[in-house]
This record gives C-alpha cells, sequence and structure tokens, in this order.
C-alpha cells in the first residue's frame, strides 16, 4: 500500500519505514515560527532559557508583525523584550517591525522548502504547503517546550484528496476557490486531517497556492499541500534557492485517502464568507446590493504583489465609493516595494486607499481599522469570526481581491466579472 | 456543578477576543475577558467544577492559548464537545485542560440532568445513562500526568 505526502514526510521525521494514521511520532523540525507572541512565550521559560538556552539558534524564526508599529507601551514592551531575546541567544531568523507578515517572510525568504517541517504558534502556518512544505498550527506553550528542546510529538493524520478539474473563469480566483470549498465540506470538514491538492492545479500561482493553504485552518485541517511542480521551481529558482536545496514529496498513486473529493473549477463563481463563519457562504450575486462601510485588502491571505496588481487594475482612474474606506496591506516590504515599483500603490492611493505597514494590521482586531457596531466589512482576510475585527456588533465578510476592489468602489457587494471580462 | 451549553463551531474569538491577545496572557488577565462575546455572563457566573457542553468544532480557529488557560484557571472541570479543533485539543493536552470527545453525550444531554465523570473508565453519564469516550494515548497521557508539557519538558531536560 502507497503512502500519502503526510504519512511520507512523518515517517522520514520520525525515523520509521512506514507510518500510519493515528499513530503518534515524535520529530524535529526544521523551523519553528512565532510572532509577537514570543514575548508571552520566552515569558513561561524564563530560567529555564537562562539555564539551559534555546535548543538552536537556526530553529527559531521570529517576525514582529501582529501589532505593529507597537499600539501602548504594552505591546512596545512586549517587542522590546523580544529584540532583547533575539539578542541574547542569537536568534537567526527575526524580522522586525515593517519586514511583513510572518507567513509572508517564511516562504519569501526560503525557510520553507518542499519536504520540510515546519511547526508555528498561528494558526496559519498551514500556509507553507503552497511550496510543498508541511506546516502546522501549534499554541504558545508547545512553542516554549519547543524552543528547550527542539522536539515535540504529531499524530498521523488521515488524508483528504481533493481534485480540482477545469479552468477557472475570469473573474474567479483562488480565493473564491478556497471558500468554495469551505462552504461544501464546512469548517470543520477536513478536521484533524491533511489535505491534498491533485488535478488541474498548474493554473495556480505559489500565490494563488499561498492563499488557498492559509485557509486550510478553515475547514480544520491539521496542513494542506500543493505537490511540487514547474511552478513551485520555478518560484523557488526566482527567491534564489538551490534545487539541491531541497527534496520534494509526492504522495504514491496508491495512497490510501480517507476522503477524496473533486471540484470543476468553470463551475465556480464569485462568492463571500458571511457572518459569522467562514463556511457561511454565498454567491457575490446572492449578496449584490449589500452596502459595505470599510474594504480590506491584505493580510498573509490575499496581500501579495498578484492581489495588489488585481486591485489596482480595477481601481485605476476609479475612486472608492464615498461610503467606504479602503485599507491596503502589503504583506511584506519586498511587495510593497514591488507595488511602488510598478505603480500600484500610487493607483490605489490616488483612488482613494489607505497604504497600512506590512503587517496583520485590522486583521485581528486590536488596531488599525477596527469596526463599529453596525458596521460591514468586506475583506479578503481569513476569517469571519463575531468580533474579529475588534466590534461584536459589526459584520466581516470575506471574498477575494477582485471582489473587494469592485465592491470598494461601489459601495456596495459587487460582481467582479462585470469588471473583468 | 453548572453545565454550560453551547453550539456548534465556537470559535476562539467567541472563546477570548482576538483585541486582547497580546495584552493579557496571565489568568488573572484573561479571566474577565473570557467567552465575553459569547454569553457575558459566564464569566461572572462560572465555578470550580462547572462543565461546558457543546457541538462540533468547538475552539476553531486561532492558536491562542488564552482560552485554554482561562477555562482551566476559572476550574471547569471538563469541556465535551461533538468534536474539537485540533489546535485548541493540543493546548488543552498542553495545560491539563480535560477534553472529552462524545457526541452520543452531548445529544444526550437535555438542561437540567445530572452529569457524572469517570476519566479514569473513560466514561461520562448523562441523565443515569453511561456514555464511553476514548481514551488518550500513552504518550500523551505521560504530559497530562507532568501536569502539563512545561512540567513535562523541564523533568525532560533535567535528567539530560
Amino acid at each position: 500500500m502507497g503512502m500519502t505526502f503526510v504519512e511520507k514526510l512523518l515517517a522520514k521525521y520520525s525515523g520509521n519505514q512506514n507510518v500510519v494514521p493515528g499513530q503518534i511520532v515524535t520529530v524535529h523540525p526544521d523551523h519553528l515560527l512565532t510572532h509577537d507572541n514570543t514575548a508571552a512565550i520566552i515569558q513561561k521559560i524564563k530560567p529555564e532559557l537562562g539555564k539551559y538556552g534555546v535548543h538552536s539558534t537556526s530553529l527559531s524564526i521570529i517576525a514582529l508583525d501582529h501589532v505593529i508599529p507597537a499600539s501602548s507601551e504594552k505591546t512596545a514592551t512586549n517587542h522590546k523584550v523580544i529584540r532583547e531575546f533575539v539578542n541574547t541567544h542569537k536568534i537567526e531568523n527575526f524580522f522586525d517591525v515593517g519586514m511583513g507578515v510572518c507567513h509572508q517572510l517564511v516562504v519569501e525568504k526560503g525557510l520553507a522548502l518542499p519536504g520540510k517541517l515546519l511547526l508555528g504558534s498561528d494558526s496559519h502556518t498551514c500556509s507553507y504547503g503552497a511550496v510543498g512544505a508541511f506546516s502546522s498550527g501549534i499554541d504558545r506553550t508547545e512553542a516554549a517546550s519547543l524552543l528547550l528542546t527542539g522536539e515535540t510529538w504529531l499524530k498521523v493524520p488521515n488524508t483528504i484528496k481533493m481534485t480540482l478539474k477545469g479552468n477557472l473563469q475570469p473573474g474567479v480566483f483562488a480565493k473564491d476557490v478556497v471558500l468554495h470549498i469551505i462552504g461544501d465540506i464546512s469548517a470543520s470538514g477536513a478536521n484533524y486531517c491533511s489535505v491534498e491538492y491533485h488535478g488541474d492545479v498548474k493554473q495556480f500561482s505559489v500565490d494563488d497556492r499561498f492563499t488557498i493553504a492559509n485557509m486550510g485552518i478553515e475547514m480544520g485541517a491539521k496542513n494542506s499541500v500543493f505537490f511540487v511542480d514547474d511552478v513551485t521551481t520555478h518560484y523557488l529558482d526566482s527567491i534564489g534557492i538551490s534545487r539541491s536545496d531541497y527534496t520534494p514529496i509526492d504522495a504514491d498513486s496508491d495512497a490510501s485517502y480517507m476522503q477524496e473529493l473533486t471540484y470543476d473549477l468553470s463551475e465556480i463563481v464569485p462568492v463571500v464568507a458571511c457572518p459569522h463563519s467562514v463556511d457561511n457562504v454565498k454567491t457575490v450575486k446572492d449578496l449584490e446590493g449589500l452596502e459595505i462601510q470599510q474594504c480590506l485588502i491584505g493580510t498573509c491571505t490575499n496581500g501579495r504583489l498578484s492581489d495588489l496588481r488585481i486591485a489596482a487594475d480595477i481601481l485605476d482612474g476609479k475612486k472608492v465609493h464615498p461610503n467606504v474606506r479602503l485599507l491596503v496591506l502589503p504583506a511584506s516590504k519586498e511587495i510593497y516595494e514591488g507595488a511602488l515599483r510598478h505603480g500600484i500603490i500610487e493607483t490605489l492611493v490616488k483612488a482613494g486607499g489607505v497604504i497600512l505597514p506590512p503587517g496583520c494590521g485590522p486583521c485581528l482586531g486590536a488596531h488599525q481599522g477596527a469596526l463599529a457596531p453596525g458596521e460591514r466589512c468586506l475583506s479578503t482576510a481569513n476569517r469571519n469570526f463575531k468580533g474579529r475585527m475588534g466590534c461584536k456588533d459589526a459584520e466581516i465578510y470575506l471574498a477575494s481581491p477582485a471582489t473587494v476592489a469592485v465592491s470598494a468602489i461601489h459601495g456596495k457587494v459587487t460582481d467582479p466579472r462585470e469588471e473583468i471580462k | 456543578m453548572k453545565v454550560w451549553k453551547y453550539g456548534d463551531n465556537i470559535n476562539t474569538d467567541m472563546l477570548f477576543p482576538g483585541k486582547y491577545t497580546y495584552t493579557c496572557s496571565t489568568a488573572e488577565e484573561i479571566k474577565p475577558h473570557l467567552l465575553e462575546d459569547l454569553d457575558p455572563s459566564f464569566s461572572e457566573n462560572v465555578k470550580e467544577g462547572d462543565i461546558i457542553f457543546a457541538g462540533k468544532n468547538f475552539g476553531c480557529g486561532s492558536s491562542r492559548e488564552q482560552p485554554v488557560v482561562g477555562l482551566k484557571a476559572v476550574g471547569i472541570s471538563a469541556v465535551v464537545a461533538e468534536s474539537f479543533a485540533r489546535i485548541f485539543y493540543r493546548a488543552a493536552i498542553n495545560q491539563g485542560l480535560l477534553l472529552v470527545e462524545c457526541p452520543d453525550a452531548v445529544n444526550a444531554y437535555k438542561e437540567g440532568n445530572g452529569i457524572i465523570l469517570n476519566v479514569d473508565n473513560g466514561e461520562i453519564v448523562v441523565a443515569g445513562k453511561t456514555f464511553s469516550f476514548p481514551k488518550l494515548p500513552k504518550e500523551i497521557l505521560a504530559i497530562r500526568d507532568a501536569g502539563g508539557l512545561l512540567a513535562y519538558t523541564r523533568a525532560k531536560l533535567k535528567k539530560k
């Protein structure tokens, strides 16, 4: 019997020939990601860090992104404590305020590579399946333990095989695909499972794959993965990674799956996840005309150059509706620079967009663009939970950058296919 | 002992709003905000030994561990649900919060029913009817028995 991606990878990392779903294995991840929460993590193990130090200076990746620039004395102190920790323990991969969202940096800097295993104290750590890595989220306490020991346990998950067939229609994007799938299988449809994407996936760039893998957690998945192909290798070449630096892992053709699902991409239409659950998915057509007060383009889900370009193409020469605030967050400094070079930032600002620093921005409701009671926000982020953007009496709707950009012009939910033909 | 009953997909923002994630990390800071946007009566009225019953996918969403730390700190003796989200499940193991995945027990429960929980036997009695739930694997019981993950890790480091 063949093995799935996750079975092969966990067998390799646990030194076993074979593993089966349900088996508990001990692994040593290649990297451990933490962000602003590093301050709380190191606080838990202060005496042990003093006595034993960190397990390895190359294990940690730390990015300050969640509340940047600091919003208060408390968050400023968190950042200061983290910088001191980085200096004391000679942490090799540290990204200070303004470098970008942690997940974007991990991929962009080549820290997540095909066949590697990464864990992170952030639920969207599952994003790195975009480049054929296994990655999954853990809590702060487990991150603290990993800092000291470099090892933890993982349960070998069952695997769901998602086959994507056909081609997307103009105006329909990767975000619509993943929202469509979550709407179909529910927010717990892939609980505890590894999700593999098969089929006609060459049409999806690494940016698109990032969006889809990023939202794996919103269907409950442990990890999501796209297999390495020309799209992946060309991307990795472009960021200066040598092909000898990684060994891709594929699934065997006779691997055993818990569930197999097939989606016809040509039938998918622009969709929106409605309050207050990511699986409450409706078509844009069903919601057309719904008034919105804030639009957000960015975050680890959709803040890449291709996303900003789609928005700029739509907003070029147009104006954001007077009743709407459009917030734009490039996912990293590198993306910000690219957007500046290509005139994308100029277009977005001229249209009325407000550019926020590369980071998580208002996505988690801690600062920069919180909502007021009764307001609606149409966002490219990944969560629309009640209270997520700082107010329990506000509503968050999730959509593709194209849907958000078109809707920003009209001040109400609008089908992007009217602009993109 | 009171049973707090909630529905499906009780997410981490309902359990502990994201806006406090980087300003509250100790149990005392977390407690007043527990379930703030879901059930404002919870934090004032919850008592040591209370149980939560919930539907599918309890704890879905963020990796923030304040919900688990907070529920443990206020003395919740167990969360019984149809299913749990995996990061929340791991966090509960790491903090020593007991989670019972038992859809039949959740479906059998009616307001006012008496509950008896027998962790060692892997059994829960709801309204006189006994339901069994799977025991944790030995590798995971070792973490719980040590008093949570940090105590487990500290003991391991001392042996080295």
